[in-house]
């Protein structure tokens, strides 16, 4: 009987190796999250608008704060939409 | 105490540039009479927004950003409110980040308008040497 190790692969298992996630505030030495600037706050959010987690964005949870902060400061001013469809096709 | 505020405002785009002067004037004016001192003004002009406000899809933006005591906002924001030219307004304490962010953005500004005035054909062949001088 074969044992585990001794089975072969004609194709090497697909191990994706992840890239680690950072928080970009945190290394590019970012202190203040602009509310005004609707196009950069875009990142933050998904094609209906919504704020990203912290989770897929990999932000730190101080910085987390100020862009949640930022996204419906800019909502107020109609800088970033609500609620919308296809936000990132559309730019 | 003094504090660091900044405010954007909204308004309709039925306006006459005049009109839109006048209000932003009368706004200027109200901060400066309650003895607030201002930083910074800046004119973004017609914006489309990202969705409608009162039937409108755009409006006349206007920022400021000003030095001045705490009790005076809520009267300011009461000013905003009763005038029907405003559609949105936002009033915001900066710390010291802000400031500092806002007069980062101010200077980099000042710089690129500078750039454009200053013979702006020159401008793209400074960018090609230092290229060549970081290879």
């Amino acid at each position: 009987m074969a044992q585990q190790t001794d089975i072969k692969y004609l194709t090497p298992i697909a191990v994706d190796i992840r890239k680690k996630k950072y928080c970009r505030f945190k290394k590019s030495g970012i202190k203040y999250i602009d509310y005004k600037d609707g196009e950069f706050l875009k990142r933050f959010v998904n094609e209906q608008g919504r704020i990203l987690p912290r989770r897929l964005t990999g932000t730190s949870l101080k910085y987390q704060k100020k862009v949640a902060q930022a996204v419906k400061r800019a909502r107020h001013l109609a800088l970033l939409p609500f609620v919308t469809d296809n936000l990132k096709s559309n730019n | 105490m003094l504090n660091h505020y900044e405010t954007v405002f909204i308004m309709t785009p039925v306006l006459s540039d005049e009109q839109m002067k006048e209000t932003v004037k009368k706004f200027e004016n109200y901060l400066l009479d309650k003895g607030a001192e201002i930083v910074h003004q800046e004119n973004w002009g017609l914006r489309k927004l990202e969705y409608p406000i009162a039937k409108k899809t755009s409006g006349f933006y206007h920022l400021f950003e000003f030095k001045a005591d705490s009790s005076i906002i809520k009267d300011f924001e009461l000013q905003y409110r009763r005038d029907e030219k405003v559609m949105r307004y936002l009033t915001v304490l900066m710390d010291k980040h802000a400031i500092a962010y806002s007069e980062k953005r101010r200077n980099l500004k000042k710089e690129k308008e500078a750039a454009k005035a200053e013979e702006p054909a020159e401008a793209p062949a400074a960018e090609v040497n230092e290229t060549q001088n970081n290879e």
